[in-house]
């Protein structure tokens, strides 16, 4: 059957070898690689789940938990009504009058945070557990309305302002804190396990054995990460844009050089760490690794500066701390390049060693 | 390139290779025409693989030439990779990809060649097109690894064990697809341990073992060396040690035998003589038979002449 189905594919080939430079922009090696990576990431449900959705998730828990609410009114009792009445000027307290038996039943259960009863020559004493927060609180407020209804002025006039707007909550501070940590989780993620895997499978191998110029090889996963990475950004900050109104003072342009630096930076690191590893388990514990310190020392979920001053240059020297800072600044202080320098710097001092040493260490077999 | 193109196609001289504890390539030379299809034949772990390696340019050897089409890996090597197909052994091409997609992907590295689509029909995969390398049979993944070595229109092509763990159906596939590029009259260089395979598929074979050359000739060269024409083994079950072995040697047609695990294997040059006094002399001996096969001699008769081994047993 070979003989003539075989001829007139050796003729066509030769018709094509006379027209080599026929490739459209589609078929350069570099597009196709990029376009291979994209749709790789995209048919993985898993790699989807921890890009797009469990941010999401962890944003709507952390944000739910930690909402701002009105400061909560705490129920306190009495046995007399001069203390009864004393006692109800202060707004953040309700106040029960009670017979003595019932107000010890109720203080003991916990059903009020503190008891008010009179002692001998006029005066108040409260009875309450002194290791509970709320118990303490209803001590000031109780003693401060007590006080003024007896007639005490005080010598400092005060009066309150209350930060309740976007930019100073903690869904303002966690989804800085959030994107970072997805930059660099997709990035070392997506770069470390998808070359491990292709050299495990020989594929990185095959891949040499063509004329495929191997730094569009590397490159295509940096331009695939871009890709990526407007998809990951825009879901993470639009999510909290829409639902928690968290804003973003500073340019979009300036926030956008923010996570591509980071972004690039992160994939940097990933590339080192794939650059030998064999094997999945040998590269998801050096990933691991290098990201838990990340994770607890570089503020995604509460502020880098609560640990001792010793290890602060430390800490800002590594690249979440770098892009979580630059973001914050960014997104709730409005801050332009200028300001983020320092932090742009680790960011690009990350990426150029981590590609330098990635290159000379990268294993294709 | 100057003057007239040279006679062969790949030339390899000297080459020595090894790794921490073992010797894989230790002195081979080798010489493949242009247009031949050419085997290179050996037990797993014989050198074939590395040897393929290092001309294929993935492999540095230790020492030794390599020229191929008339290029050195160390001047020409980009030129070289245009004008290669290169199948490697147990590669794994991405699952999440379609068939479409992969070779659209590694024909964008070549110049020139079929397009991706041109590609899939040459190894007749149309059906399987838009299908996940991930949901492809092991037939039809390793008829896709061919086309990828198809697809930048290669000068040489590297097979290497093309059709190992493949069902029978799916290698003569195969075979079909390997003889139809060869009436292109480009240079193929086989590796493989099936002596059927390369029987089929080979004009000159060489065979391996121990990182070295232990012969070489067309297949029926190679089967004439033994002087044997047929093979006949029998079992003698529980008596075979009672065999009077070299009483089977005297008789006439039987050039060599030897035995294994209890079966007997003569070489044979005429079975028409040597069946009949065989059977003669083991009622003389008192042994009943309890297997008796006969088949022609083939390159797996040769390996074992050469080795004493069987090639499957590595």
């Amino acid at each position: 059957m070979s003989e003539t189905t075989a001829l007139p594919e050796v003729r066509s080939r030769e018709a094509e070898r006379k027209a080599p430079r026929g490739k459209s922009f589609a078929d350069h090696a570099l597009v196709q690689l990029t376009m291979v990576r994209f749709r790789e990431t995209l048919r993985e449900p898993e790699a989807l789940f921890w890009i797009f959705v469990f941010p999401i998730l962890l944003a709507a828990g952390l944000g739910i938990a930690f909402r701002n609410r009105p400061a909560d009114v705490l129920k306190i009792a009495t046995v007399t009504p001069e203390l009864t009445k004393s006692l109800q000027r202060e707004k953040l307290l309700s106040v029960q009058q009670l017979d003595s038996n019932a107000a010890e039943d109720a203080l003991r259960t916990g059903k009020i945070a503190l008891l008010a009863v009179p002692g001998s020559n006029g005066a108040v004493v409260y009875r309450y557990d002194d290791t509970n927060p709320e118990g303490r609180t209803a001590r000031m407020l109780a003693d401060r309305a007590v006080q003024q209804a007896a007639g005490r002025v005080d010598p400092v006039a005060a009066s309150d302002q209350f930060l309740r707007e976007p930019g100073s909550r903690y869904i303002d501070f966690l989804i800085p804190g959030l994107l970072g940590m997805n930059l660099m989780g997709s990035a070392i993620w997506g770069m470390g396990f998808t070359v491990v895997d292709a050299r495990r499978k020989k594929l990185l191998k095959r891949l040499i054995a063509t004329p495929m110029p191997k730094q569009y090889f590397l490159l295509s996963y940096l331009l695939s990460r871009i890709l990526m990475l407007v998809l990951e950004v825009g879901i993470v900050l639009g999510f909290g844009a829409w639902i928690f109104h968290v804003p973003v003072r500073g340019s979009l342009l300036d926030l956008g050089v923010v996570c591509l630096l980071g972004s690039l930076s992160f994939s940097a690191l990933g590339l080192l760490l794939a650059s030998r590893a064999k094997t999945i388990e040998a590269a998801s514990g050096l990933m691991n690794a290098v990201m838990l310190p990340m994770w607890i020392a570089s503020g995604v979920f509460f502020s880098a500066q609560r640990f001792p001053d010793i290890v602060q240059p430390l800490i800002k020297a590594l690249p979440l701390t770098a892009a979580i800072d630059a973001l914050r600044a960014n997104m709730l202080q409005g801050a332009n390049l200028a300001h983020m320098a320092p932090q742009m710097g680790v960011l690009a001092a990350w990426l150029l060693v981590c590609f330098a040493l990635a290159l000379r260490l990268f294993r294709w077999r | 390139m100057l003057g007239s193109p040279p006679k062969a196609a790949l030339r390899v001289s000297g080459l020595r290779k090894a790794y921490q504890d073992v010797v894989a390539v230790n002195g081979l030379d080798l010489e493949v025409r242009a247009g031949e299809c050419f085997g290179l034949l050996g037990p797993n772990g014989a050198g074939k693989t590395t040897t393929v390696e290092i001309c294929e340019g993935l492999t540095a050897p230790d020492s030794g030439e390599v020229e191929l089409l008339g290029l050195h890996w160390n001047s020409d090597a980009q030129q070289l990779r245009q004008r290669l197909g290169i199948q490697l052994q147990d590669t794994q091409l991405s699952e999440k990809l379609t068939v479409f997609e992969t070779l659209r992907l590694f024909r964008s590295f070549f110049e020139k060649g079929p397009g991706a689509f041109e590609a899939i029909e040459l190894v007749q995969l149309e059906e399987k097109k838009n299908s996940r390398v991930g949901n492809l049979s092991g037939g039809q993944k390793q008829r896709l690894a061919l086309a990828c070595a198809l697809v930048g229109d290669p000068d040489f092509l590297f097979l290497d064990e093309p059709t190992t763990g493949l069902d029978p159906q799916a290698r003569r596939q195969l075979w079909d697809l390997i003889e139809q590029f060869k009436l292109s009259g480009r240079t193929i260089l086989l590796t493989t341990h099936y002596m059927d395979e390369a029987e089929r598929l080979c004009e000159r074979v060489a065979i391996m073992d121990n990182g070295k050359q232990i012969a070489l000739g067309t297949p029926r060269e190679l089967i004439a060396s033994i002087c044997a024409e047929h093979m006949v083994a029998f079992s003698a079950g529980s008596n075979s040690n009672a065999l009077d072995i070299p009483a089977l040697r005297r008789i006439e047609g039987v050039r060599d035998v030897r035995t294994e695990n209890g079966t007997v294997e003569l070489q044979v040059t005429e079975l028409h003589l040597a069946v009949p006094s065989l059977l003669a002399e083991l009622d003389r001996q008192n042994i009943p038979l309890t297997e008796l096969s006969t088949h022609s001699a083939t390159l797996e008769d040769v390996f074992v002449a050469l080795t004493g081994r069987h090639l499957r047993d590595e």
